[in-house]
């Protein structure tokens, strides 16, 4: 079967569109994470989650009930999953004597219902929520520039530049959803930006190799005409490999279970995010800089370093 | 063209074959099991084997066998009901000196297991159990051993009839004063003799020469590495007084150690028997004070400090301890004259600082004093911060009938609380107290739901993406299929290799691998069909096809690499879990993508006539 055979799309001519779209979500993205910002787990706040179980459907406002009438206050009640599991999450300052938190809660419920089975306890202290927040932000800095510096020496400045520009790109715009929707960013989610980064990428380089290619093949089209054809050709590629991408996801996002569902869903919008940018950022930002010929020549021969003993 | 030379179909050969073997081990499952190990990490006797058997047969127990395994006892069980039922029965009767735990044994075959095959391990999110992440206070310990060198300072001076104003510990020093030049010298030889690496700083006060004696920086760091050490070798040892199978203790970064107990439920009593910083103090009670008057006044004897003892009475002691926690070398409870008492030993240093003590003050009372750290949350200007707190209890005072050294024993105890305080002592003190940073526990039930809820999005997905290969890409994408099958052999062959801990983050791990994987075969197939409608000859489609995608393939796959690799040095515990199948799944999946996918191919399709392709 072959859905797509010679396709003959004018996707730099949508690129003024697709501009406008980019920018658009961008502003939303960082404007969300500016004043909603991103609705952080434990992991990275400090605190106490437990995740339990009761027999039948859990009524939480009792359950809050009961929690307050034991002192604990503000403390995030809401079903995960099913309405028979019940999360509960309590704020670092809420903690009075932090890890023993967990079984004080424990107990407080199990006087009310003793059917209630315990499935999880965590708690992450502020010192090591800090940290763990540092050193997200840090790998997800060190991630890109590593990247950006692989591309660097593998592809011509203009193409890194539009490489960096979509990666960049990708990441807002998933960070601006989870920030829009709020759902729960732990470290999970972060791990699933980081691979975000690298398959966003991956998809950039398949159409930068092709480009590449045409450019030193067609030695006398326009680069917006090579371009096209260039996108043209690898569009069924990319619809296929990202389809089967996004197929698997969709069954982790369906039948993985509610602990992996927020990190299903920030590889879910950036894979989908970034097929598109890899058209439309990084593709049409080349172009933009002016991507000739002579940039994606191969270089002389003398100019390559010889490593050979 | 379009043909392999043997050598790499021998190694795609070899490579599957060895990687079916390699992930063979997950086939079979696991059996509930007990596994029974010595205290003193002394193989297991062949007779005690055969006592445990001829126990559970004769309790009319049903087991899969019982066997010695690494030097340890394992019973397999049908299920867990008798896994339980035996437990209880092989916990009362074999007490003293061994130490049982609850665990899943694989049901790997024996010749498997005799070339050293396991299944992968899995991650506590997975299996259940508990993970602690302490942290160590190191300051701590440079002030504990602060506190010992006042002590001996004194004692020195005392020795050579130095008078000396003031040794007290202040911050991060020791303060000698004495009254002048000439007895600064002495001194001052006396502490260098004692350890030459001490800072000695000199100064005027009020007439008074006052010595400051601090630690250098790498004294100081020794110091914290050692009780480091220590902290992870006495986890240990608790670990094994509460009985787990595959504990992982391990130190993290700087000043934190990493507990996890994989199968264990209670987290409670875990937390209690491997984070209770008890340990004893033997001081001599001051009977020149009123105790009853320093605790109303608030004035204490210079040379004294004010305790409680359980009932809440003050009790006055002398300010130098006469021996510490870390000089107790053992423990153990018993009976004495029909009463509980717990016995007690001491290393040669402690128990010569016993005798002589006891020598010079029989007659004369010794409290027992029973030091508890905990870290606790408090207001302080409307802020909760949180402060380390030290808890001294007189748990009993005795007077000195005669003369002892290394061995004695405490009295005035229930037999319960003697027998938790000789655990907590023989189970080692800790050179340094340790709190708590993180702490996760995972219900067994959340651990089995993890794992069946990931094995069928890794099915789901699997058979989503094999399908759409195998209706677009016909005959090649059946290739393609065998290869994603292959590549998630490999995969869990290599987990199983590496016996990395498996966790749900891993398993989405693979589970992306498993649609990123085909990639590189789409972008073949693609490629094959554009040199096809370029008019090329079906040979020379694949052969170019193969050839022209390798370099997009490479730096596409280069990239996700770094991705994971940053992923790997940044992140801890479960995102470590994801990017080690995220990087192996790169890997393999390279491979048969690539070599593996075009040795099938080669045989099928090459050195023939074709007239077309099924692509």
């Amino acid at each position: 079967m072959e859905l797509i055979k010679e396709t003959h799309i004018n996707f730099m001519g949508l690129r003024k569109g697709a501009f406008i779209l980019s920018v658009l979500l961008i502003v939303l993205s960082i404007g969300s994470i500016a004043t909603r910002g991103l609705n952080f787990g434990i992991d990275f706040t400090g605190g106490v989650l437990l995740e339990v179980g009761y027999p039948q459907a859990a009524d939480l406002p009792a359950v809050r009930d009961q929690l307050a009438n034991a002192g604990i206050e503000r403390a995030q009640v809401q079903n995960f999953g099913t309405s028979r599991d019940v999360m509960i999450r309590i704020m670092p300052d809420e903690t009075q004597n932090n890890a023993d938190v967990g079984e004080k809660i424990m107990a407080i419920l199990h006087d009310a219902t003793p059917g209630v089975e315990l499935r999880r306890v965590e708690f992450v202290g502020p010192q090591v929520g800090e940290e763990l927040t540092e050193q997200g932000s840090l790998a997800m800095l060190f991630a890109l520039i590593m990247i950006g510096g692989y591309v660097w020496a593998r592809f011509q400045w203009k193409l890194s530049a539009g490489a960096l520009a979509a990666l960049t790109h990708d990441v807002i715009i998933t960070l601006g959803f989870f920030a829009v929707t709020q759902i729960a960013f732990d470290l999970s989610v972060l791990a699933a930006v980081l691979a975000v980064i690298g398959y966003s990428l991956n998809d950039t380089i398949v159409v930068y190799d092709r480009i590449r290619e045409n450019f030193r093949g067609i030695r006398n089209g326009e680069p917006v005409e090579i371009m096209d054809i260039s996108l043209n050709q690898m569009l069924a590629r990319t619809l296929m490999t990202s389809g089967t991408t996004l197929l698997v996801l969709s069954a982790l996002f369906f039948l993985g279970g509610e602990a992996i569902r927020p990190f299903s869903v920030a590889l879910l919008v950036g894979i989908f995010v970034g097929t598109y940018s890899s058209i439309y950022v990084a593709s049409a930002l080349a172009l933009e800089l002016k991507l000739t010929l002579a940039d994606l020549m191969p270089p002389k021969k003398e100019d390559l370093v010889d490593d050979m003993p | 063209m379009n043909h392999y030379p043997w050598w790499k179909n021998l190694m795609v050969v070899l490579v599957v074959t060895l990687g079916g073997l390699l992930a063979l081990p997950n086939l079979f499952g696991e059996d509930p099991a007990i596994q029974i190990a010595r205290d003193d990490y002394q193989a297991v006797a062949d007779s005690t084997i055969t006592r445990i058997r001829e126990l559970l047969e004769r309790e009319q127990i049903v087991t899969r066998g019982v066997f010695a395994e690494d030097g340890r006892a394992l019973v397999r069980f049908e299920n867990v009901e008798t896994q339980l039922k035996a437990h209880d029965l092989l916990k009362s009767e074999f007490g003293g000196g061994y130490a049982s735990a609850l665990t899943m044994a694989p049901r790997t075959p024996m010749w498997l297991r005799a070339i050293g095959l396991r299944p992968m391990s899995l991650g506590l999110d997975l299996r259940g159990g508990v993970h602690f992440l302490y942290e160590v206070d190191v300051k701590g310990t440079v002030n504990q051993t602060l506190q010992r060198y006042e002590s001996d300072f004194k004692q020195l001076l005392r020795k050579e009839d130095v008078r000396y104003v003031r040794v007290r510990h202040q911050e991060d020093l020791v303060e000698v004063v004495l009254r002048d030049q000439a007895d600064a010298d002495i001194a001052r030889d006396l502490i260098e003799d004692a350890d030459p690496e001490l800072q000695i700083i000199a100064s005027d006060d009020a007439g008074n020469v006052v010595l400051k004696v601090s630690m250098t920086e790498q004294q100081i760091k020794q110091r914290q590495d050692f009780a480091i050490e220590q902290n992870i070798t006495t986890l240990r040892n608790r670990v094994n007084e509460i009985g787990v199978a595959e504990p992982v203790v391990q130190r993290q970064g700087l000043d934190r150690i990493v507990v996890q107990l994989p199968g264990v439920q209670d987290s409670t009593r875990a937390k209690k028997v491997l984070g209770a910083t008890a340990t004893l103090e033997f001081r001599l009670v001051d009977q020149e004070g009123d105790p009853y008057q320093a605790k109303r006044t608030g004035r204490v004897p210079l040379n004294a400090i004010l305790l409680e003892n359980r009932q809440g009475q003050p009790v006055l002691l002398r300010r130098d301890t006469i021996v510490t926690g870390d000089q107790l070398t053992d423990a153990s409870s018993g009976f004495s004259e029909g009463s509980a008492v717990v016995k007690v030993r001491l290393d040669a240093k402690g128990a010569r600082k016993m005798l002589e003590t006891t020598k010079r003050n029989l007659d004369k009372p010794m409290g027992v004093v029973f030091i508890e750290k905990k870290r606790e949350m408090v207001e302080r200007d409307g802020e909760q911060v949180e402060v380390d707190v030290t808890e001294r209890t007189v748990i009993n005072v005795a007077t000195i009938r005669g003369v002892f050294s290394s061995t004695f024993q405490i009295e005035g105890l229930t037999p319960f609380e003697s027998r938790d305080l000789a655990l907590l002592l023989r189970a080692g003190s800790l050179a340094a107290p340790i709190y708590i940073v993180e702490e996760r526990t995972i219900g067994p039930s959340l651990g089995q739901a993890n794992i069946d809820q990931g094995f069928s999005a890794v099915t789901a997905g699997f058979l989503v993406v094999v399908f759409f290969m195998a209706i677009y890409y016909k005959a090649f994408g059946l290739i393609a299929n065998l290869a994603l099958m292959m590549n998630v052999v490999l995969l869990v062959a290599l987990l199983s290799l590496l016996q990395a801990s498996l966790t749900l983050p891993g398993i989405a791990g693979i589970v992306l691998t498993v649609g990123m994987a085909v990639d590189a075969n789409v972008l073949i197939f693609e490629r094959i069909r554009e040199e096809l409608r370029d008019g090329n000859t079906p040979q020379a489609a694949i052969h170019a096809g193969y050839d022209k995608a390798f370099s997009s393939i490479a730096d596409a796959n280069v990239t996700t690499l770094i991705a994971s690799v940053v992923l790997f040095a940044f992140g801890t515990g479960p995102i470590k879990g994801f990017a080690v199948t995220l990087s192996l799944g790169i890997i393999t999946s390279m491979f048969t993508a690539i070599v593996g996918t075009r040795s099938v191919v080669n045989l099928v399709f090459g050195r023939r006539k074709l007239k077309s392709l099924a692509i």
